[in-house]
């Protein structure tokens, strides 16, 4: 079976802006791709050209095996896509949603009733479904937003960021339901910001950095890329934070990391547990107490870090997004 | 799972089998389905949104009421009729461009929400979704024409023509109307956000006020007088007016009422013509 998204060379200009500098991927079928990176880094771009929303500038983008630059048309007979903001009617019930867009993706009067009612069910909405959208919560706006994605049961998924802006419980909601469709047979491709996102959902993650592919792989063996495992101290007491800090500086391959919000003070070493004995010793000898000690693998957020070297930051508004709008 | 409606109360495993398969491509819906589909969407949106639907008619409400009451009195018109039978017809036809500014901002939301991502992105006729847009648009016109003329009723506006030229002039207006649509679909295409929509629906002022709509023309200054007696505004309402109340001598104004009726559908022709495409263009166009 042909990839679900073939992309080589992507370029995507608007005026000076690169949004999409070269991009090569390859999402292969029968699972969730992730598409990881900080704001701007050209997420929503990809999506929307996936989504034939946009034209690239130069390159070669293949959705199925079709040609979404001289056969858009046909691309649209095979995704279904979510935007980054729920784009479902308040004024309307949950139902009359999804049956609008099932309308339109062409099925006949009884499917339409039919899939509006198995993805409301799917999506835990079956008792909400007869009500304005209006009344739902984020939550829930979101899952219908998910639902009408899918009600046209398409091939590949689109999904931009969604889970931005939800609460943890809504989030762990929406990962199960994207679960459920991966594990039915349906292709994803969803952008985050979040890498416990990526690393919870996605067999193949695609770490891209202005526009350009950095890293990919299964979550594992990009921490493995990350390179080093990390020894990872919480004092007992805060006061000790900077002292624990200047023990690991002597024992690690870059400068330690102080974390003030957990308590912690993580390093990347390369001698693994032989280090980890001296980093005990040494905090000993130094009469410092200790809650927790440590080895352990990188996480994506240190992967990255340590290959674009910055942090992913989620706080901010996503400026690639109003650039493809 | 709780009790439910009886609606999904169907057999499981029929529902399961009948569900069309996941990796059939979809076939998309035609054009007329698109349209009205989408069309309906707006529609239903300025219905069940009460602030809408009362705005425009609580608007309309006070400015009629304003112009019959406060100003009526210090104005005088041409011809035979009274104030209120000669302001009303003039009156409803800017109805059109007052209900025309919702039409902008509502595009301009969709544009900026992600709704008409989604819809671009559907195996349907892009132009589909433009073409639902302003079919439900002049049927909103319609219906602010429509309860204005009510409201118009109740302050006193009586129409003296017959029936059929009554009946015609509702007419003119819903086409009016509806080509009209289109410069606000354009206008909430290209600013972008609401804000910026309702900015640039501003211009409707000069058109509703610089015309024969409220006050005669002859009473402006000369420099103003050719653009408020030609402008297309006051071409429809010259229309309608005359259509309503029986003749262009019983409403003051020269040429014939078939004149001022066929300069209206000229003007909404070609007012359709280059909007339709300019936002059918511009919605359809992948950036």
């Amino acid at each position: 079976m042909s990839p679900t998204i073939e992309a080589q060379g992507l370029t995507k200009h608007f005026g000076e802006v690169h949004a999409l500098d070269g991009l090569d991927l390859t999402a292969e079928s029968g699972r969730l791709t992730a598409l990881l990176g900080p704001n701007g880094a050209g997420k929503t771009t990809f999506i929307s050209a996936v989504a034939t929303l946009l034209r690239p500038t130069s390159g070669t983008l293949h959705v199925a095996g079709i040609d979404a630059a001289t056969h858009p048309k046909e691309v649209r007979r095979v995704i279904g896509l979510a935007g980054q903001y729920a784009s479902v009617e308040p004024a309307m019930t949950g139902k009359e949603n999804l049956e609008m867009v099932a309308r339109l993706f062409g099925l006949d009067k009884r499917e339409v009733k039919q899939a509006a009612g198995k993805v409301l069910e799917q999506l835990g909405l079956a008792d909400a479904g007869d009500r304005l959208v209006r009344t739902y919560s984020g939550g829930m706006r979101r899952r219908l937003d998910l639902g009408a994605s899918l009600v046209g049961r398409p091939r590949l998924l689109l999904l931009d960021e969604p889970t931005t802006g939800l609460d943890p419980r809504s989030r762990m909601e929406l990962w199960e339901a994207i679960r459920t469709l991966v594990a039915d047979g349906t292709d994803v491709l969803l952008t985050t910001q979040y890498l416990e996102e990526a690393d919870q959902l996605a067999r193949d993650v695609v770490i891209i950095d202005h526009g350009r592919v950095i890293a990919s792989g299964t979550p594992d063996e990009l921490k493995g890329q990350g390179g080093s495992d990390v020894i990872e101290v919480r004092p007992r007491w805060g006061r000790d934070l900077d002292a624990v800090s200047e023990v690991l500086a002597g024992v690690g391959s870059e400068p330690p990391r102080i974390d003030h919000d957990t308590q912690r003070v993580s390093v990347p070493v390369t001698g693994g547990a032989d280090q980890l004995s001296s980093v005990v010793r040494l905090l000993d000898e130094r009469s410092l107490a200790v809650d927790d000690i440590g080895l352990r693998r990188p996480t994506l957020d240190e992967v990255f870090l340590a290959l674009t070297g910055q942090p992913i930051d989620a706080s901010d508004t996503d400026p690639d997004a109003s650039a493809a709008a | 799972m709780t009790s439910t409606t009886s609606t999904t109360a169907l057999d499981p495993a029929t529902t399961a089998d009948t569900l069309p398969a996941t990796k059939d491509a979809a076939t998309g819906a035609g054009f007329t389905t698109a349209a009205l589909a989408t069309g309906r969407r707006t529609v239903l949106q300025f219905f069940r949104t009460p602030q809408l639907l009362m705005m425009g008619t609580i608007q309309g409400a006070l400015f009629l009421f304003m112009f019959r009451y406060v100003f009526g009195g210090a104005i005088s018109t041409r011809g035979d009729l009274n104030y209120v039978d000669w302001l009303v017809p003039g009156f409803l036809v800017t109805v059109i461009l007052w209900t025309g500014m919702g039409a902008a901002s509502g595009v301009a939301e969709d544009s900026s929400s992600g709704v008409y991502d989604r819809l671009r992105s559907l195996p349907i006729p892009r132009a589909a979704v433009m073409m639902g847009r302003s079919l439900a648009d002049g049927a909103l016109v319609g219906w602010g024409i429509f309860t204005t003329a009510i409201i118009g009723f109740i302050i006193g506006f009586r129409a003296h023509g017959g029936i059929g030229s009554i009946l015609l002039a509702f007419l003119l207006m819903l086409v009016a109307g509806y080509a009209f649509s289109w410069i606000f679909i354009t206008l909430g295409l290209i600013s972008g956000n609401a804000q910026a929509a309702q900015g640039m629906s501003m211009l409707v002022i000069p058109f509703s006020f610089i015309s024969n709509a409220n006050v005669p023309v002859a009473s402006m200054p000369g420099w103003m007088q050719p653009f408020a007696a030609n402008q297309p505004v006051s071409v429809i309402i010259n229309a309608v007016r005359s259509l309503m109340q029986g003749g262009t001598d019983v409403v003051g104004i020269g040429h014939s009422t078939a004149y001022w009726v066929a300069l209206s559908l000229v003007w909404c022709a070609g007012i359709f013509l280059v909007f339709s495409t300019l936002a059918t263009a511009r919605f359809s166009k992948t950036q």
